[in-house]
């Protein structure tokens, strides 16, 4: 069952008839009745797509950050399963515990062994609660350093999937130092000799998100955001008023298409029209293409290559604005 | 051109100016007890009393911690303005513009390189007072530019961090100043010179979770806020009342995050001594008596490597490099010496 935003009620009401005349035609009798609804279908159907192709052409910003928290939209696990065989989840950080929000493992892409994290948000009540909606406590950045680290001691490129409204504001997280933690997880990343390429599949919320994105290469689904703060912490800060989202959601340019414009992102990974949701397979098929042409613009790099490029690409963001 | 692009730093700051009028009492927002402004702002704005610390200007700061309260100040690098057009109540180009004639300075980051007893060393402080510190363009290219800076005159570094965290109406610019900075510590770090962090009041978010965790050393003042989350937002997401203390300096000591708790009265002498020993340094003079002569200098650090020769022999420390490192930083403040008479440690 398809799960529709509100901004979609045109679409919800299109294919809602398109479906009640499916299950019409399919009790009808006489064949010239179901020829008839099978035109309606074919006509309303092909309506409701050209609504939902127009919507999706000019989604505001704040249209896309529901599309890209959308509960049906491809996590990790869901990428991991699509573009990674034989993967075998590493846990723990060896300090403290397993941080259920960032997952990490090893596995191979397209033959190459390679190392992946990533910030797992839970598809349902059980499994958000057990990923903590995605919001990493320190353990899990320390989790993410320790195979960085691991990574780079075996040459395995690593692979960040960033999915998080941000890292956990809670009384043991800050208690075991979760900005130190985010510190270091960005640092590993700008310190790592293996290529890092990461990919922002929903949410890119802040330094829970910079942690593991600090990387040679970045790309971001059509319809994902990328901020400093989630809309909702912008217009509670600026404005004490959470509802003025869209508002802080439009002036702080949080969409793929804004962060290339502005030269922090280096591609967007496109998605099926009527967003990611709507078609798993579409997304990691665009996905692997632009993994593997990245993948081998960097294997040709040595380590000291890598660590200056990615360094200098960083340095280099906003000097030209 | 407006006189924000005419304008040019001097290269020394004197400090001839106050601030606050004269005969003003001041409140002590712990106690409530009134302190007379000359004896706050003589105490470094440390209430006499009850130690409570107070914020203090960037640029008090540096006249404290530098010898003589003399300096050479690094000029804010050149950035974009307001590339996203960020649109509030107001222009962020009005707010930037109200803040500047507010506080007298152009961003938050105020950057200079001066002595500490005798030794040469670049400091940047956090002015909390504009924009309440937040991380921009303007701070990160100043924070980079004065890593930098240090790298090529071969200093130690200080960092008072003083900082809400990101600035808002620069977006993700604003949070691309966390790996952008990281870039200029593990380029400081590289070139093997110490990083030192004191953790003022208050340092969260962005800054608490980039340059300001990633110290040699971490010395935080008393009383000090330090956090990556606010207390404010833990309060709305765990919608409990937070223990007493919690994010508090003495807290982040119990817990592993800072080294030492000092008052900042005590910071100029901690950190000379910190700098001192990680660089082979002998024993600073904090007394102000008269400065040491370039030769007293370099027989001092003759002596010192000396006794590094002993170490050398008995395995301890045989590292040739670290002595290259030395003799530089011993030409560095010759070169400094050598020109003090013309009062421009920049001359180097």
């Amino acid at each position: 069952m398809q799960s529709y935003l509100d901004f979609e009620k045109q679409i919800a009401d299109l294919e809602g008839k398109v479906r009640e005349l499916r299950s019409v035609g399919d009790s009808a009798d006489g064949d010239a009745e179901k020829v008839n609804i099978d035109e309606d279908v074919a006509r309303i159907q092909a309506k409701a797509d050209q609504a939902l192709s127009d919507l999706y052409e000019k989604l505001n910003p704040w249209q896309k950050s529901q599309v890209a928290r959308h509960p049906d939209r491809p996590h990790f696990k869901d990428f991991v399963a699509g573009l990674i065989d034989d993967f075998q989840p590493l846990a723990g950080d060896r300090a403290f515990a397993d941080d259920h929000a960032i997952q990490t493992g090893i596995g191979r892409f397209q033959g190459r062994s390679v190392a992946i994290i990533g910030h797992e948000k839970g598809n349902d009540t059980q499994s958000r609660l057990h990923h903590n909606f995605g919001m990493a406590r320190p353990e899990g950045y320390r989790k993410a350093v320790r195979i960085m680290e691991m990574a780079e001691r075996f040459n395995l490129p690593v692979i960040t999937l960033v999915d998080t409204a941000g890292a956990y504001p809670g009384i043991g997280a800050e208690e075991r130092g979760q900005a130190e933690a985010i510190a270091r997880s960005t640092e590993a990343c700008l310190n790592l000799g293996v290529p890092l390429i990461s990919i922002i599949i929903g949410e890119g919320g802040s330094g829970g998100a910079i942690a593991i994105a600090a990387a040679s290469r970045v790309f971001m689904l059509e319809h994902s955001i990328y901020s400093v703060i989630s809309p909702e912490g912008a217009a509670s800060i600026l404005w004490r008023d959470p509802t003025r989202a869209q508002e802080a959601a439009t002036s702080m340019r949080i969409t793929a298409q804004d962060l290339q414009q502005l030269g922090i992102i280096d591609g967007i990974i496109a998605e099926p029209v009527g967003g990611a949701h709507r078609n798993h397979q579409a997304v990691f098929d665009a996905t692997r293409d632009v993994l593997a042409k990245a993948l081998d613009d960097l294997a040709k790099k040595s380590s000291d290559e890598l660590r200056h490029e990615r360094r200098e690409k960083f340095l280099a963001i906003g000097r030209n604005l | 051109m407006n006189w924000l692009t005419d304008y040019v730093k001097p290269k020394l700051d004197f400090f001839g100016k106050k601030e606050l009028p004269e005969n003003l009492w001041v409140k002590d927002p712990d106690s409530g007890e009134m302190v007379f402004h000359k004896d706050l702002e003589a105490n470094q704005y440390v209430v006499p009393s009850s130690g409570y610390h107070m914020a203090i200007r960037a640029k008090e700061r540096l006249k404290h911690f530098f010898d003589d309260g003399e300096y050479e100040v690094f000029a804010q690098p050149q950035v974009a303005s307001d590339p996203l057009k960020f649109r509030d109540e107001r222009r962020y180009t009005d707010k930037l513009k109200e803040n500047r004639s507010k506080t007298g300075v152009e961003d938050t980051i105020h950057a200079g390189l001066g002595k500490v007893n005798g030794q040469f060393v670049t400091a940047c402080v956090q002015d909390f007072k504009f924009m309440g510190g937040s991380l921009g363009m303007a701070a990160g290219e100043a924070i980079i530019a004065s890593m930098e800076e240090a790298v090529r005159r071969k200093t130690p570094y200080v960092m008072f961090a003083a900082s809400g965290g990101a600035r808002m109406q620069e977006g993700i610019l604003s949070l691309m100043q966390l790996p952008r900075t990281t870039v200029a510590v593990q380029i400081l770090r590289e070139a093997g010179l110490p990083y030192i962090v004191v953790l003022t009041n208050p340092t969260t978010g962005g800054v608490s979770a980039s340059y300001a965790m990633l110290g040699d050393v971490h010395i935080a003042e008393p009383g000090a806020l330090i956090g990556f989350a606010g207390p404010r937002v833990i309060e709305q997401t765990i919608r409990e009342k937070l223990p007493e203390g919690f994010q508090r300096a003495e807290y982040l000591k119990e817990h592993g995050m800072v080294d030492m708790v000092v008052p900042r009265t005590q910071l100029k002498e901690t950190i000379s001594n910190l700098l001192t020993l990680l660089m082979h340094l002998p024993k600073a003079d904090s007394a102000q008596e008269p400065e040491p002569t370039v030769e007293q200098i370099v027989d001092d650090v003759i002596e010192a490597g000396s006794q590094d020769g002993q170490n050398d022999a008995d395995g301890v420390q045989a590292d040739g490099e670290d002595k290259i490192t030395k003799v530089t930083t011993v030409s560095a403040s010759g070169g400094g010496f050598a020109v003090a008479s013309s009062a421009d440690p920049a001359a180097n």
